[in-house]
């Protein structure tokens, strides 16, 4: 990431995606200028000139190319970077916009980097760090809970919810520490260890629900799936159906190679990460074809394990020697069992001993696929993610949390055999973590914290 | 009429806590100096509590005697009773205190000075102050001009300041002194800022008045222990103090009078501390509280006046004779001198360095109450770093800056200077992030070798210290290669402490760290123990203990330190440097911070500003 903010940067703030209209933005101390070497007002007059906050009808062009636009400019500090900006709205679709783009990159601008212009926004005070995080989660989000989440974040509800874990944890150690202060207070109360245990294993407990929405929204950005099942069980005809089915999309992520293609498909609200998918399309037996060692390994790597198997045949000795496999393993694992249109002379008892979950369903009728998504979603507890309470929905907070977990289960548990002022440090380093979270000191809001519960003074 | 007057290296204004320390520091460095107070019966005075230390104050005065200051020494010839707070709450939080004669206090204090060489005590208000080249000219009320080079400004509640008994208020120092009037102006004329702070005492009572009977007694502790290292005989526990109690006729009598209350009426403007609330504030903050604590302290042995702890007041004297008298034990009770509150003069501390030095004012110094703190030793702590660097200035030597991670005082300075302060400020445990590595038992660890280098410690001193850490080094070795065998006398001493006998030899170090047992468990089974001092086997254990933890704060020290170091230019105009917000630009321009690490500390400057500041100055030092 450049560290400087001199240059202006541009790039297409729309996303890659065709829609109706296409956005370029443009952010820096030469956007103005930049902007009026790529498009021309329909009235003639420079945007340089231009008040901010004003919409300007014409022309951008490069290479001989034209189209329509509309640009929206604004002015420092009035704009989301704090920056001159300028907006250039185009003809949607791909093409128009790239080529908007390449003008502005020939006319001075640079490529602005991933994320580049919520970190200005962060840098100039625009965005509040949680704030601008949440901005790049709405950027990066795929799925709509995913997004939904985000952007209660965005709202503050995160702030909230970890601004109750903060005052609940102050609580513990303003009571620890006025205890300690002071000694010889009769508004101090004496400091129960077991209370305090008490209170320290319900917050460490309230954090670990944090943290684990945080694994949650992690796995609403994409299951890493293994789809396994000896040869002719029906692997690429669920493939195909996944695929093909409406609501799915399948993409190339941007930036990877062609040779490693990662391929997505939705089912419903999930979003299924299929990766080496090239060993799926194969209709070889995989178990065969890779060996068991490296499904094994592939299968340790997954969140989630889709196991196929025929309905209308017995179990064999291949089916056998996957259950064994899976029944080793503790990530969540579906059975699937397809081909329910034929005869069924499957033992089924055997695959519902052994999994959690068992579907059964047709991929070439293309029934059941509510059923898959309603087990998907109840195996890996997507479920359980409540779209409207908070989530920490960046890697930093997570480890934010995580690490303020860590802090206070270890305090609840040293707070059996040690002394509480040594306790407490570790209260205050779970709170110092959180607090990176929302900014602040936390000596100074425990004091205060002190201050305004006990009546104290000599 | 003026007169030339003798010239000094440093000169020190006031000698209350702050000051003394100062004076003696620098004299003792070999610089000539002088100090000045306005009644020499005011040296080392206690005007409030007749006590010294508590909690994370008592972390202070061992850290102020590991430097080489004078406050624990004086401390131990003074007390008459002495209290290790906190014993069980754990190693970090203990805190010694001691309740003083507080007339042998200040005899002590004033003999100290008097007896010091190349330090000169004179009786006068100094009224004016101003530069004149590279010196500083100090003006005394007789019209004396003494000319120094360093100056340390250590006025506490002198400066400026007014009495408040009700409606009636007049310019006035603590305990019938004259105050500092004129210095405020010339103060001013410097472009210093001064604020107004206010704080409080209660009155002190005649002993034969109170009835003891149904007060719950407090006795020292056995044996007691002492501050400096250098006291060999350590005090005695001579007097008892008692508890007594506020009801609800207290409440009534302050309820139906607060309108004549100076706080509450609104004649006092100075801004009073929360952890030292009257009596009247705590009733008026916290109603629901039925009663109110007060500790009956005895100020000395040659006195029957009696300290009443807890009940400060600002209210008429009839209202405080009618408060008073519906305590506990204190139905007859005869007043001899009248609680007050006191207004004075401050500077905002974010004007000075961390060396006590103004920035705008090379050679003046700040100490004390005058920095915006509160009680003798955090006063006490400021006056030996002050005094230190005005010697350090005058000798051009390298100033004495003390990291937050080295001592309470360090984080006293930090928190003054960086933060600043908006009541006055008192130290506290919970205010360090270092506590299980700042702790009173290791004071002299941390500091001594950094007096010893300043010039402060003896070499007889200093050697002690030395040997203590050989004594430890090899304790903790011995224990960590000894094992100790699964013997029935073994088992029997462990079992004994309820926790699980071993069934092999097993390091003496493992024992230690099982929460049940410590050095007095394994007393008698363990052979090869060394005859050493009780300190070093504390300080093993506590070592042993707390190792985890300890590791955890070094590790934080060190993750610290890197900020610390990435050293800020002097010269900078933060105004321009792009990217930080308008607020930080302004906090930085005037609190001019040394470091990323003081910079991320300063209130109002966030996460966002210091990523700011260090892509500048990464950007910066690569040209």
């Amino acid at each position: 990431m450049k560290l400087n903010n001199d240059c202006t940067i541009a790039a297409i703030a729309t996303g890659q995606a065709a829609g109706g209209i296409g956005v370029v933005r443009i952010s820096g101390p030469e956007a103005h200028a930049v902007a009026d070497r790529v498009f021309k007002a329909a009235d003639g007059v420079p945007l340089t000139r231009s008040a901010g906050y004003q919409a300007h009808f014409g022309h951008v062009s490069c290479d001989g190319w034209q189209d329509e636009a509309v640009a929206l400019v604004f002015r420092a500090p009035h704009s989301y970077t704090g920056e001159d900006v300028v907006e250039l709205s185009c003809h949607g679709g791909l093409y128009n916009t790239r080529m908007t783009l390449r003008a502005c990159l020939e006319a001075g601008a640079e490529n602005a980097e991933r994320g580049e212009f919520t970190r200005r926004a962060y840098e100039n005070g625009k965005l509040s760090l949680t704030q601008a995080e949440a901005v790049m989660a709405v950027i990066a989000a795929q799925g709509r809970q995913a997004e939904a989440a985000a952007q209660r974040a965005q709202e503050g509800r995160l702030s909230a919810v970890i601004g109750e874990r903060i005052e609940a944890l102050q609580g513990i150690a303003a009571r620890i520490a006025a205890w300690c202060d002071f000694p010889d207070e009769d508004d101090v109360p004496e400091v129960s260890v077991d209370g305090i245990i008490a209170a320290l294993e319900q917050e460490r407990d309230n954090l670990e629900t944090l943290v684990k929405s945080g694994d949650v929204y992690a796995l609403s950005n994409g299951i890493d799936t293994v789809i396994c099942g000896r040869p002719n069980v029906g692997k690429s005809t669920l493939m195909n159906l996944l695929s093909g089915c409406e609501r799915s999309i399948v993409t190339d992520i941007p930036g990877t190679t062609r040779d490693v293609v990662e391929q997505q498909v939705t089912l419903g609200d999930c979003i299924l990460r299929l990766s080496d998918t090239a060993g799926l399309h194969d209709t070889d037996d995989i178990i065969e074809a890779i060996g068991v060692e490296r499904t094994q390994k592939r299968i340790e790597n997954a969140a989630l394990v889709i196991a196929v198997f025929d309905g209308s045949e017995p179990l064999c000795e291949d089916d056998r020697r996957l259950i064994d496999l899976l029944e080793k393993r503790s990530c969540p694992c579906i059975a699937v069992v397809n081909k329910n249109d034929l005869e069924q002379k499957l033992d089924t008892a055997q695959l519902e001993r052994c999994f959690g979950s068992c579907i059964y369903l047709s991929a070439a009728q293309g029934n059941g696929l509510a059923e898959l998504e309603g087990a998907v979603m109840q195996v890996t507890e997507l479920e359980k993610l409540d779209a409207a309470s908070a989530v920490l929905v960046t890697e930093r907070q997570l480890q934010c949390a995580r690490r303020a977990y860590d802090c206070i289960k270890s305090a609840a548990e040293d707070a059996r055999f040690t002394t509480l002022d040594a306790v407490n440090i570790l209260v205050f380093e779970g709170i110092d973590h959180l607090m990176e979270l929302t900014g602040g000191s936390v000596t100074e809001s425990v004091i205060d914290e002190i201050f305004s519960k006990f009546c104290i003074g000599k | 009429m003026s007169y030339q007057a003798q010239g000094y290296d440093v000169a020190v204004i006031g000698a209350g806590h702050a000051g003394i320390e100062a004076a003696l520091a620098s004299a003792r460095l070999g610089c000539s100096t002088i100090i000045f107070t306005i009644n020499m019966d005011a040296v080392g005075n206690c005007p409030c509590n007749p006590a010294i230390g508590g909690t994370a104050k008592g972390h202070l005065v061992y850290e102020i005697d590991a430097l080489g200051g004078e406050m624990g020494r004086a401390a131990d010839h003074a007390a008459i009773q002495c209290r290790m707070l906190n014993r069980s709450k754990g190693p970090a939080v203990q805190s010694l205190r001691m309740q003083v004669d507080r007339r042998r206090y200040s005899d002590y204090m004033k003999h100290t000075l008097e007896k010091q060489p190349s330090l000169f005590v004179k009786q006068a208000e100094i009224i004016a102050i101003e530069k004149d080249g590279e010196d500083w000219l100090l003006t005394t009320h007789l019209g004396a001009i003494h000319r120094v080079r360093c100056v340390v400004i250590a006025t506490g509640t002198f400066l400026g300041g007014r009495i408040y008994i009700g409606d009636v208020n007049y310019a006035g120092g603590p305990d019938g002194m004259f105050p500092a009037t004129r210095l405020a102006e010339s103060l001013k004329g410097l472009n210093i800022s001064l604020r107004r702070f206010k704080t409080g005492t209660p009155a002190r009572v005649l002993r034969s008045s109170i009835d003891y009977t149904n007060l719950e007694c407090q006795n020292g502790d056995e044996p007691p222990v002492c501050f400096s290292a250098d006291t060999e005989t350590p005090p005695r526990n001579e007097v008892q103090c008692y508890v007594s109690w506020t009801n609800e006729r207290t409440k009534q009598v302050i309820m139906d009078n607060i309108h004549r209350s100076p706080l509450y009426g609104g004649v006092i403007e100075g801004v009073g501390p929360r952890y030292c609330p009257s009596i009247e504030d705590k009733v008026m903050r916290f109603p629901t509280k039925e009663r109110h604590q007060c500790f009956v302290e005895p100020c000395g042995l040659n006195t029957e006046e009696i300290y009443l702890q807890g009940i400060s007041s600002s209210l008429p004297e009839d209202v405080q004779i009618a408060l008073y008298k519906t305590m506990d034990g204190l139905k007859d009770v005869h007043i001899i001198r009248p609680a007050y509150a006191i207004e004075y003069d401050c500077v905002d501390p974010t004007e000075l360095q961390p060396t006590m030095e103004f920035k705008a004012h090379r050679g003046l110094f700040g100490a004390g109450q005058f920095n915006g703190s509160s009680g003798y030793e955090e006063a006490a702590a400021q006056g030996l770093v002050a005094g230190i660097n005005a010697a350090h200035s005058v000798l051009g030597r390298e100033p004495l800056v003390l990291e937050r991670s080295s001592s309470y005082i360090g984080t006293l300075i930090d928190d003054l200077v960086t933060k600043g302060v908006n009541e006055p400020y008192r130290m506290m445990t919970s205010r360090t992030e270092y506590r299980l590595i700042l702790r009173q038992d290791n004071a002299a660890r941390r500091l001594t070798p950094i007096g010893y280098r300043i010039g402060l410690v003896t070499q007889e001193r200093y050697d002690k210290l030395l040997r203590f850490e050989q004594q430890l080094a090899d304790e903790l070795k011995r224990v960590k290669s000894t094992s100790l065998p699964a013997s029935e006398e073994v088992n029997a001493a462990i079992v004994s402490r309820e926790t699980s006998p071993i069934t092999g030899g097993v390091r003496i170090v493992e024992l230690l760290k099982r929460p049940q047992l410590d050095y007095a468990a394994l007393e008698a089974v363990d052979y090869t123990r060394p005859d050493l001092p009780k300190a070093v086997f504390d300080a093993a254990e506590i070592e042993i203990k707390y190792e985890g933890y300890i590791e955890r704060q070094l590790a934080e020290v060190r993750k610290m330190r890197k900020l610390e170091e990435r050293i800020l230019p002097d010269d900078v105009d933060y105004t321009f440097v792009d990217g930080l917000r308008l607020e930080a630009r302004e906090k930085l321009n005037r609190i001019r911070p040394r470091s990323i690490g003081q910079a991320s500390r300063i209130t109002g400057i966030s996460p966002a500003d210091i990523s700011v500041l260090m892509i500048w100055l990464s950007k910066r030092e690569r040209g």
